[in-house]
This record gives structure tokens, C-alpha cells and sequence, in this order.
């Protein structure tokens, strides 16, 4: 199911190896859908050149203030691409 | 004192660069025999090798100030760059290739800023190879950190009304700064406009000129 934008959301907080394009510092925050991309050919397999599947991608808004307790302006934010196995879909 | 060091310099005072003339890396060697073996099949000729270097070293941050000053002076152009940059760009026959660009406004109380933190994506087709800086490790770990500290280094003092909005591009996406229109060019028209559009009001690092 496709997320709406404005829906909350969880990073999760594994650590594979390879070729990953979700950034240490985002994993375990919680932003918000900004919106969605569309359907992209995951890159972590597309990278080795093995078949790919498709994921939906995201961009999702986080708050500095919650990515770094000590922001010098919380209030300002930090959009990500997030594929779709990145989001912690059992999250509160 | 960097002067101090002589054996780094040459006699104008200028460090030495390192010259890169040790032997191939086993990518370059790679390289050299695709392309080789490609013209001998015919599948390419040098020529159209040629074309293409020419044609990526052309691409230059003019063409990003074109599309900044269309948005400036055409509205409904504004609104389908803001919409879809991927179909706004090809309409100015900007060819993108693959790539998904998004545009992000600046305006009264919003400013942005483009980052790539695990390596350098940037819009090549809109704004040529990107600067040095961008690909630094510095660059891309402070701009996502602290990045009013980093905006001021480049002179850029954001009040604190001023919403910051740092995009980290670590996916399909490429992004450009639609920078605020600046006061008092409500004359110019659209050519002269791009002329106050910079390479770093792209990224967000810095600001148009002013007329």
C-alpha cells in the first residue's frame, strides 16, 4: 500500500551491508511523507546487476531538532529519498 | 607557514601538484581497452567519443540560470517546474537524460539547500560538473549537521524566521534551488535576468546577484 503524504513515518534501524542508500544518521528517526516518488528500480540490487524489483520511493521530512538534539534551529528540516523496505511499517 | 615549505614549491612560491603519471588502475586499464576494442568492432568511432566529452564539458550552470529566469518571468512555467522539473526541463529543451529533477522554491521564509552525503549527486545536465567543494567530505557531512553554520561560510546569514530546508539527494532525484526573485528587477527581462542567477544560488550556498 502507498503511503499518503503527511503520514508518519519510522526509519528502520538495520544495518545490511552493500550498496544502501539510507543514510546512518536518518535510521531510527521518525519524519513525515513529503511525498511520493513513484516506483523505482531498487538500487540495492541494481547496483550489482542482478535483477531488481521495483520499491516505492519516498521523500520524507524530518525535523533537524529531532535528527540532532542539539540543532541550532530545530524548527529547520532535512528531506530524504527513503525506499519503501527502509520504512518501519509496524512503527507506533 | 605554508611557505616554509620549500621543497613543495616551485620558485613562484606555488605548492607543486602532484603529477598523475604512475601506472594505470586496473579501471583505467579496463576503460582504455572497452573503448579500443568498441572503435575496432565498429560500434562507436572516435569521433563520437569525442562528441560526447564536448558535449558533457559544455553543459555549464548557464543552463540552470535559463530555467531560473523562465520560472522568474512565466508563472504557469513556474508552476509545471515546481509540478514535474524533469518535464519543465526537457520543455526548454534541457535534455536530462534519466534523470528526475525536483525544484525546490525559495521565498520569503524558506530557504533551501542541496546536499548529496554519500557521494556527489548533483544536476549536471542544468548546472555542468559540480564544484570541488561539493564532493568534500566536509561539505557533505556539515551541510546535513550544521548547516546555518556551513551557510555562513559562504555568506549566507539566514535570519531566524527563515525556515532552512536541507535536501540530501540519496536517491533518483536531483534537485536545484529555484532561487526568490531579487528586488528591483522588475524591468529586466529574462536574458538579463540570467545573468544574476549564480551556480551557488542553485545549490542554496549562495544568493542571485543583485542588478
Amino acid at each position: 500500500m502507498t503511503l499518503s503524504p503527511g503520514t508518519k513515518v519510522r526509519i528502520k534501524t538495520m544495518v545490511p551491508l552493500g550498496h544502501i542508500r539510507t543514510p546512518h544518521y536518518l535510521r531510527g528517526k521518525t519524519g513525515v511523507v513529503e511525498r511520493v516518488l513513484g516506483p523505482f528500480k531498487n538500487p540495492e540490487q541494481l547496483a550489482y546487476m542482478v535483477p531488481a524489483p521495483t520499491r516505492t520511493l519516498y521523500r520524507v521530512r524530518f525535523e533537524m531538532g529531532h535528527i540532532w538534539p542539539d540543532a541550532e534551529a530545530p524548527q529547520d528540516t532535512l528531506d530524504a529519498e527513503i525506499y519503501e523496505h527502509w520504512i518501519d511499517q509496524d512503527a507506533p | 607557514m605554508p611557505h616554509d615549505h620549500h621543497d613543495h614549491l616551485s620558485p613562484s612560491g606555488h605548492p607543486y601538484r602532484q603529477d598523475n603519471d604512475g601506472a594505470l588502475t586496473y579501471w583505467q586499464t579496463m576503460e582504455i581497452a572497452i573503448r579500443e576494442l568498441m572503435i575496432e568492432k565498429g560500434e562507436l568511432t572516435p569521433a563520437q567519443i569525442q562528441e560526447q566529452i564536448d558535449a558533457m564539458d559544455a553543459r555549464s550552470p548557464a543552463n540552470g540560470a535559463a530555467v531560473v529566469a523562465r520560472a522568474w518571468t512565466d508563472p504557469d512555467f513556474k508552476k509545471r517546474l515546481l509540478e514535474n522539473g524533469s518535464d519543465a526541463a526537457r520543455e526548454m529543451g534541457f535534455d536530462i537524460g534519466p534523470m528526475h529533477l525536483v525544484a525546490v522554491e525559495n521565498t520569503s521564509d524558506t530557504h533551501n539547500l542541496i546536499v548529496c552525503t554519500l557521494c556527489s549527486c548533483y544536476p549536471r545536465n542544468l548546472l555542468g560538473l559540480p564544484p570541488d567543494w561539493y564532493k568534500t567530505r566536509e561539505y557533505r557531512s556539515r551541510a546535513v549537521r550544521e548547516p546555518r553554520a556551513v551557510l555562513r561560510e559562504f555568506g549566507v546569514e539566514l535570519p531566524e524566521s527563515t525556515t532552512l530546508r536541507v535536501h540530501d539527494s540519496t536517491a533518483d532525484m536531483r534537485y536545484i534551488v529555484l532561487p526568490a526573485r531579487p528586488v528591483g528587477t522588475e524591468n529586466l527581462n529574462a536574458e538579463d535576468l540570467a545573468k544574476l542567477v549564480t551556480r551557488d544560488s542553485m545549490i542554496g550556498t549562495g544568493l542571485p546577484k543583485a542588478p
